[in-house]
C-alpha cells in the first residue's frame, strides 16, 4: 500500500514524513523522526510511557495513528526544556529523585505538565488520579507525587 | 584474588562530607529530557527487524516446521528454527537455554518461541510469521505445581529424575529437586510448645513488571565477532552463556548494556538476544528485536507460584520452640527458580533451635521463572509472618515484642552456616515500635498489620577501573547494571575517598570487552560490591599521587600524606612544600610520568544481612472485598545510607510491588493452558491512585566490613510486604487470608465463610 504524506508540527518544528496508514504515532516518532524520548511499554494504552500531547490534549501515542496527525501540533518530552532551561517539573524530578530507572519518566513528565496546565494547584488525590494512566514500577509513586507537588508550588509562585 | 578490603577503614567517628547527602544523580538529566538510550533506542545502519513466532499451546510435540512460504516473502532476509541453534543435550544448563530460546522437541508453554524472522520492516516480519506452518501434536498440560507432582500428571521431560531424593523411584517425574534444611529436633521443640499453629498457604506467579520490554540489536560479522546492544542486568553473564550456547569464544562477543528500564531480576537471563544473533548471522545484517508486552508476559520470567505448609510453636511467654515447613515451587518448564533461597531465608532473622524444612522444585507448562527481588522468599514469608502473628495473638503479646523476644543478634549462626557480625534486626524492631505510624491510633474500621523480612545480601565477582584525567577529574568504568541509581552512589563513594566534589567523578557502564567478569546485578550486591572495588581503586591512585609528589619534592615516599584532598608533606621535618591537589599532580605528571589509573577485581564477600519491619493500615470493603491500603511504613536497616533518597526509593518501590502482589497481581490460565491476562489492563499492577505515600525509617547499623558500613537495600523491602498486608486484612476482618493475591473474590469468600460460621 502506498505510504501517506503527513505534515505536522513537533515541538514547534515543522516535520514531514511518509507513513503506512496503520503506523502508530509512537512508531513514527521513534522510528521515522528518531525522537526516541517517547517510550513504548505496552502498545495498548495501559502504561502511559508513550504520552504526548496532540493539539494540547494528552494522548497515548500508541493509540493514535500517525495519519491522524496531519496539520496537528505534537509535543513530546524532547520539547519540554527550553534550551538549557529545564521545566520546573524536570528540575523537581531530579532534585526529589522522582525517577529511578527513568523509562516511565518522559511519559509521566508530559502527563504532569498537561495536568498543571489545566489545574495549577492539584491535590495529592487529583495528581494520583491524573497519573493513574502512567505506570511506574520502581518508585512506588511517592517521590513522583512529591515532585509534581513541588513543581506546582514553584510554578504558582511564578 | 582479594575478597574484601584488608582494612575497610570503616570508622563510625569519621566525618563524611559526601556519603549521606542527596546529590542529583548524573544519569538523571538524560532521563528527564528523553535523551537516555534504553534497549529499544539503539539503531544501526542497514538494520533488520526481528519477530518471534510463539507456541499457542501449553504443551505440544513439534512434528514439523515449514518456513518456505515465509522465506519467499519479499523483504524477509532470514528465518530461523530449532535447526539453527546448536543441539545441546536436554537437561543440561546449555540444553535448557537453547530450548527455552527456541523450542526443539516440544513446545512447553503458551508463548514458547518456535521460530523467528528478520525482515526489512517490522510489518513484513509480522506478515512472515503468519506464513510459517508448524505441525503441532497437542499434549495434556499441567500448570499447578501440586498437580504436577501427582502420579499420572502429564510429564514434561522423560529424562527428569528428582535430584536430592534417593528414595524417589527411577521413573520420569516433574519434581526437579528436593531439599531438606534442618537443625535441632522439631519433635521435642513442638513438645515444649504451649501453642502450636499449622496452616497452608499458596501464591500465584506474578511478573516483575518492568515497564521497558526487552530490546536488543545484534550484529554478527563474518569473522565470528558478535556485538550485542541490549538492556540487561547481566552483560557478562549474557556474554558467557551466549558463548556456551552458540559455541563462540567469549572474546568474540561484546555486550554493551543500555540504560535499563526496570529489571527487578527479570533481566538476569536472556530471551530474544540469541535469536537476534543467529538471525544476524544468517542475514549478514544487524537485527533488532524488541518484545511486545504480550510477549513479555507470555514468554519472559514470572516468579514461582508456591504452595506451603507452615507449622510453628511457642511457649506462653513468647519463645518460639520449633518451626517446620513443606514448600513447593513452580519453576516453569526447566529448573532454575532459585527456590533454595526460601528454606534458608524463611525463618532466618529469628534465633530458633529447632527447624525442619522440606522443599520441592517442580516443572510445569508455563514460562521459565526468573528472579524477582529476593527470589522465592516473599511468597513464603507471607505464610511465616502470618503464623508468627497469630501465635503472638494467641498468647496475648504485642507482635513487635514477640519478634523482639525471638530476634537474632550479633553472633547468631544461621541455618546455612554463617555466623553474623553486627546486625540491625533488633534496632529495626525498636525503631518500628516507636515510629509515628505504630504509635498512632489506627482509626475506626481499620486493620493494622506488621511483618518482618530478611535478605542475605550478596557480594560476588566485581571488576571496575578508575582513571584520573590530566585535569584531575575522575572517570570510573563499571560492569554492573544501574537498576535505579547506583552510579551516583558509586561516584559518591569514590569522591568521599578522594575527597573531591562528586561532580568531578563520572561513572559509566562499560562493555564486556573492557573489564573483568562482573556477576549479575541482583541480590542487593551492586552498591556494596562495586563500592568496595572503587574504594580500593581510589586508594591505589592516592598511593600513586603520593609517590609522584615525593618525586616532585625529592623526598622519601613515606614523607608524603594525603589529607583533606591534598597531598602534603607528612611533617615539617620532611620539608617546606606547598600542598598539592589531585589535579595539580595530574597536570604536572600525566604527560611526563604516564596516566594515573587503577583497577580492582575482587570476588567480594562480607555483605551484611538486611532486615526490615513493615507496618500497614488497610480498610476492607466487606461488600465488594476490595482492600485499600491507607497508610504504609517501611523500617529497614541500610547499614549506612550512601544516598538516602535512593535508599528511600528502594524501600518505597519494593513495598508497592509487594502491595501489587498482595492484592492483585497473578497469572491467570485458562483450561487450555493459555495465559488469559497478558497485558497491563488485565494484569493489574498498582497505579498512582491505588497507593498512599510510603513512609520510611532508615535504620543504620553499619557493616564494618565496608568502608562506609553499607548493606544492600534492594531485596528486603519486598520480603515482608504481602505478609504485612495479609496481617492487616486479618486484623480488619478477623480471618487471616492464606492465598495470594488477596483479591476481592477471595476476600469476599473469606467473609462469607466467616459469616456462615465455618
Amino acid at each position: 500500500m502506498a505510504k501517506v504524506h503527513v505534515t505536522t508540527t513537533v515541538n514547534g518544528d515543522e516535520y514531514e514524513f511518509l507513513c503506512e496508514p496503520q503506523q502508530t504515532l509512537v512508531d513514527v516518532l521513534r522510528n521515522e523522526l528518531e525522537l526516541t524520548g517517547t517510550k513504548e511499554g505496552c502498545s495498548t494504552g495501559d502504561c502511559g510511557a508513550c504520552s504526548v500531547t496532540l493539539d494540547g490534549r494528552l494522548v497515548c501515542s500508541c493509540l493514535v495513528l500517525a495519519v491522524e496527525c496531519e496539520g496537528k501540533e505534537i509535543n513530546t518530552i524532547e520539547g519540554m526544556a527550553q534550551g538549557e532551561q529545564l521545566h520546573p517539573l524536570q528540575r523537581n524530578f531530579l532534585e526529589i529523585n522522582g525517577l529511578q530507572c527513568g523509562i516511565c519518566t518522559p511519559g509521566i513528565l508530559v502527563a504532569a505538565k498537561s495536568l498543571l496546565e489545566k489545574n495549577p494547584d492539584p491535590t495529592e488525590t487529583e495528581i494520583r488520579y491524573w497519573l493513574a494512566g502512567n505506570l511506574c514500577r520502581c518508585t512506588g509513586y511517592d517521590k513522583i507525587i512529591r515532585s509534581v507537588q513541588a513543581a506546582a508550588a514553584e510554578m504558582r509562585k511564578g | 584474588m582479594a575478597t574484601i578490603l584488608e582494612e575497610s577503614g570503616f570508622n563510625p567517628e569519621k566525618e563524611l562530607k559526601i556519603v549521606g547527602t542527596n546529590p542529583v544523580k548524573h544519569d538523571g538529566l538524560d532521563k528527564v529530557t528523553g535523551r537516555a538510550n534504553f534497549g529499544a533506542d539503539f539503531f544501526l545502519p542497514g538494520m533488520l527487524y526481528g519477530k518471534v513466532l510463539r507456541s499457542p499451546h501449553a504443551h505440544a510435540n513439534i512434528k514439523s516446521i515449514d518456513t518456505s512460504k515465509a522465506e519467499a516473502l519479499p523483504g524477509v532476509k532470514a528465518v530461523i528454527t530449532r535447526d539453527d541453534l546448536p543441539d545441546i543435550p536436554a537437561g543440561t544448563p546449555g540444553g535448557d537455554m537453547t530450548r527455552n530460546a527456541l523450542a526443539r522437541e516440544k513446545a512447553l508453554y503458551d508463548g514458547h518461541p518456535v521460530a523467528a524472522v528478520a525482515a526489512t520492516s517490522e510489518a513484513i516480519a509480522k506478515r512472515a510469521l503468519k506464513l510459517i506452518e508448524v505441525d503441532y501434536e497437542v499434549l495434556p498440560h499441567v500448570i499447578d505445581p501440586r498437580e504436577a507432582m501427582q502420579p499420572g500428571a502429564p510429564i514434561l521431560h522423560d529424562y527428569m529424575r528428582t535430584n536430592g531424593d534417593p528414595d524417589a523411584p527411577d521413573e520420569p517425574t516433574n519434581v526437579t529437586e528436593k531439599m531438606v534444611v534442618e537443625t535441632g529436633d522439631v519433635g521435642s521443640g513442638f513438645d515444649a510448645a504451649d501453642e502450636v499453629i499449622e496452616m497452608e498457604f499458596d501464591s500465584k506467579p506474578m511478573h516483575q513488571g518492568y515497564i521497558e520490554p526487552q530490546g536488543c540489536v545484534a550484529n554478527y560479522s563474518e569473522d565470528g565477532q558478535i556485538d550485542l546492544w541490549c538492556c540487561t542486568q547481566a552483560p557478562f553473564v549474557y556474554r558467557d552463556r551466549l558463548s556456551g550456547m552458540l559455541k563462540v569464544d567469549a572474546a568474540k562477543i561484546n555486550v554493551q548494556q543500555s540504560e535499563l528500564g526496570g529489571g527487578f531480576g527479570g533481566k538476569t537471563g536472556f530471551y530474544a538476544e540469541p535469536l537476534a544473533i543467529v538471525l544476524s548471522k544468517k542475514a549478514s545484517r544487524p537485527v533488532k528485536i524488541v518484545l511486545t508486552r504480550n510477549e513479555v508476559f507470555r514468554g519472559t520470567g514470572p516468579v514461582s507460584g508456591t504452595w506451603s505448609r507452615i507449622k510453628m510453636g511457642c511457649t506462653k511467654d513468647g519463645r518460639i520452640t520449633a518451626a517446620e515447613a513443606e514448600l513447593v515451587f513452580q519453576s516453569g518448564p526447566y529448573t532454575g527458580s532459585m527456590y533454595f533461597n526460601a528454606p534458608n531465608a524463611m525463618f532466618t532473622r529469628y534465633d530458633l533451635e529447632n527447624i525442619h524444612v522440606t522443599a520441592f522444585e517442580v516443572v510445569s507448562n508455563r514460562p521459565k521463572v526468573n528472579s524477582f527481588r529476593a527470589p522465592c522468599v516473599p511468597q513464603i514469608v507471607f505464610g511465616v509472618e502470618g503464623v508468627i502473628d497469630l501465635l503472638a495473638k494467641k498468647i496475648g503479646m504485642d507482635p513487635i515484642d514477640f519478634r523482639l523476644k525471638n530476634a537474632a543478634k550479633e553472633g547468631h549462626t544461621t541455618i546455612y552456616g554463617d555466623t553474623w557480625g553486627p546486625i540491625g534486626f533488633i534496632e529495626t524492631l525498636e525503631a518500628a515500635k516507636t515510629c509515628d505510624h505504630y504509635t498512632s491510633p489506627k482509626g475506626d474500621g481499620v486493620g493494622r498489620g506488621i511483618a518482618a523480612g530478611f535478605w542475605f545480601n550478596r557480594g560476588g565477582e566485581t571488576s571496575a577501573t578508575l582513571q584520573l584525567a590530566p585535569d584531575g577529574t575522575v572517570t570510573i568504568a563499571i560492569g554492573t547494571a544501574d537498576v535505579a541509581g547506583s552510579r551516583i552512589s558509586i561516584a559518591m563513594m569514590a569522591a568521599e575517598e578522594l575527597q573531591i566534589p562528586v561532580d568531578k567523578v563520572r561513572v559509566h557502564m562499560a562493555d564486556t570487552n573492557s573489564l573483568g567478569f562482573n556477576r549479575v546485578t541482583a541480590g542487593s550486591r551492586t552498591t556494596y560490591s562495586v563500592g568496595m572495588v572503587v574504594v580500593d581503586s581510589s586508594r591505589q591512585v592516592i598511593k600513586e599521587l603520593c609517590r609522584r609528589a615525593a618525586g616532585i619534592w625529592d623526598v622519601p615516599e613515606d614523607g608524603v600524606v594525603f589529607e583533606e584532598g591534598e597531598i602534603r608533606p607528612a611533617s615539617s621535618n620532611v620539608g617546606d612544600f606547598e600542598p598539592m591537589s589531585i589535579s595539580d599532580i595530574c597536570k604536572k605528571t600525566t604527560m611526563s610520568h604516564g596516566p594515573i589509573c587503577a583497577r580492582s577485581d575482587m570476588n567480594v564477600t562480607g555483605a551484611g544481612p538486611g532486615f526490615g519491619l513493615h507496618i500497614s493500615d488497610v480498610k476492607v470493603d466487606e461488600g465488594t472485598g476490595r482492600v485499600d491500603v491507607l497508610r504504609y511504613t517501611v523500617v529497614e536497616d541500610a547499614g549506612k545510607a550512601i544516598h538516602p533518597q535512593q535508599v528511600e526509593g528502594q524501600y518505597q518501590g519494593g513495598a508497592v510491588q509487594g502491595i501489587g502482589w498482595a492484592l492483585n497481581e497473578e497469572y491467570v490460565y485458562g483450561e487450555d493452558g493459555r495465559l488469559q491476562n497478558a497485558g497491563f489492563l488485565d494484569y493489574r499492577m498498582p497505579v498512582a491512585s491505588d497507593v498512599p505515600m510510603i513512609d520510611t525509617v532508615i535504620v543504620e547499623v553499619p557493616n564494618p566490613k565496608h568502608p562506609f558500613g553499607l548493606r544492600g537495600v534492594g531485596e528486603v523491602p519486598v520480603t515482608p510486604t504481602m505478609a504485612c498486608v495479609g496481617n492487616a486484612i486479618g486484623d480488619a476482618i478477623g480471618v487471616r487470608p492464606t492465598s495470594l493475591p488477596m483479591s476481592p473474590p477471595k476476600i469476599l469468600e473469606i467473609i462469607e465463610q466467616r459469616d456462615a460460621g465455618k
